[in-house]
């Protein structure tokens, strides 16, 4: 790292160097925007966005710890099974919501609220 | 300050930015263009943090299969009629109360705890492809056939769930 060039401007320069707990606030600040999306939307896709918010979130601590321990790849394993079950949890997601929408003709989650006709 | 803060602080802002419009917009189609952007930041986060293998595959599965799947539903659910594509929001004020809440927490918690920590802990830059290949094969090579296991069944049972008329499998 120290051979690189210093690219950055001057009125940028009291940024602090980056450490471990950048990362681990910028996926605190993206796991707190999932929640929100979850807690807000009625759109049952949008809360899907907020499980993708928050499943990015947890991956970036995994790695960045990963990274930060002297780069031991146990975080990243985990990490790569975090993508296999979000991909899943998608595809499940996405087929119930296609079926409420064929049975309510609404994916707003508020309004489905019952579990038969 | 050097090129990797500088990365870092851009990829940042941008993340964040395009994570808010996700969950702030009225549009659907914006929240899914902005998750697209948010995704490539994590990708970037990824290449910084020398996870090579898992920033490609966050673009393959995230950007390439799980968007295109939300986009998918996101256009198949709506009324062809009204074409706005808007979508309501409910109790926001006790939702910011929370997230300030559990996000204040989670930082102030991060920040006090890891703050110590720079680059002198990081250890040499390493390809990780291959020794990734080597422990997915050695130590966790349960974990991975039950995974492979988990998506070959969530895949048929979608399959299957998403159907629009289900007559019995024969």
């Amino acid at each position: 790292m120290e051979s690189l060039p210093k690219v950055v401007p001057e009125f940028l320069a009291w940024l602090p160097r980056v450490g471990l707990s950048h990362f681990l606030i910028v996926s605190a600040v993206l796991f707190s925007l999932g929640v929100f999306g979850i807690v807000t939307r009625r759109n049952a896709i949008l809360v899907l966005m907020g499980v993708e918010l928050i499943l990015n979130a947890a991956n970036l601590n995994l790695i960045a710890f990963s990274r930060y321990s002297g780069l031991n790849l146990d975080g990243q394993v985990a990490a790569v099974f975090v993508i296999i079950l979000a991909a899943a949890e998608a595809a499940i997601a996405l087929a119930i919501v296609l079926n409420i929408w064929h049975r309510f003709q609404t994916v707003n989650i508020d309004e489905v609220s019952t579990l038969k006709e | 300050m050097e090129l990797f803060d500088t990365v870092f602080y851009l990829f940042a802002l941008v993340a964040v930015v395009s994570g808010a419009i996700v969950v702030l917009t009225r549009n659907l189609m914006y929240a899914a263009f902005s998750l697209l952007f948010t995704l490539f930041a994590m990708a970037a986060f990824y290449v910084l943090l020398v996870a090579d293998f898992l920033a490609v595959t966050q673009v393959l599965v995230y950007v390439g299969g799980i968007l295109v799947l939300l986009l998918f539903g996101a256009m198949l659910t709506t009324k062809l009629i009204s074409v706005d594509l808007k979508t309501g929001t409910i109790h926001v004020i006790p939702a910011l109360v929370l997230v300030a809440m559990v996000g204040g927490t989670l930082s102030g918690l991060f920040y006090s705890t890891w703050s110590d920590v720079g680059s002198s802990t990081q250890g040499p830059a390493a390809a990780t492809t291959a020794p990734l290949g080597e422990l997915l094969m050695t130590r966790f090579v349960l974990p991975f056939e039950v995974a492979s296991v988990i998506l070959v069944v969530a895949l048929i049972g979608a399959t299957w769930t998403a159907r629009r008329n289900r007559s019995p499998l024969t």
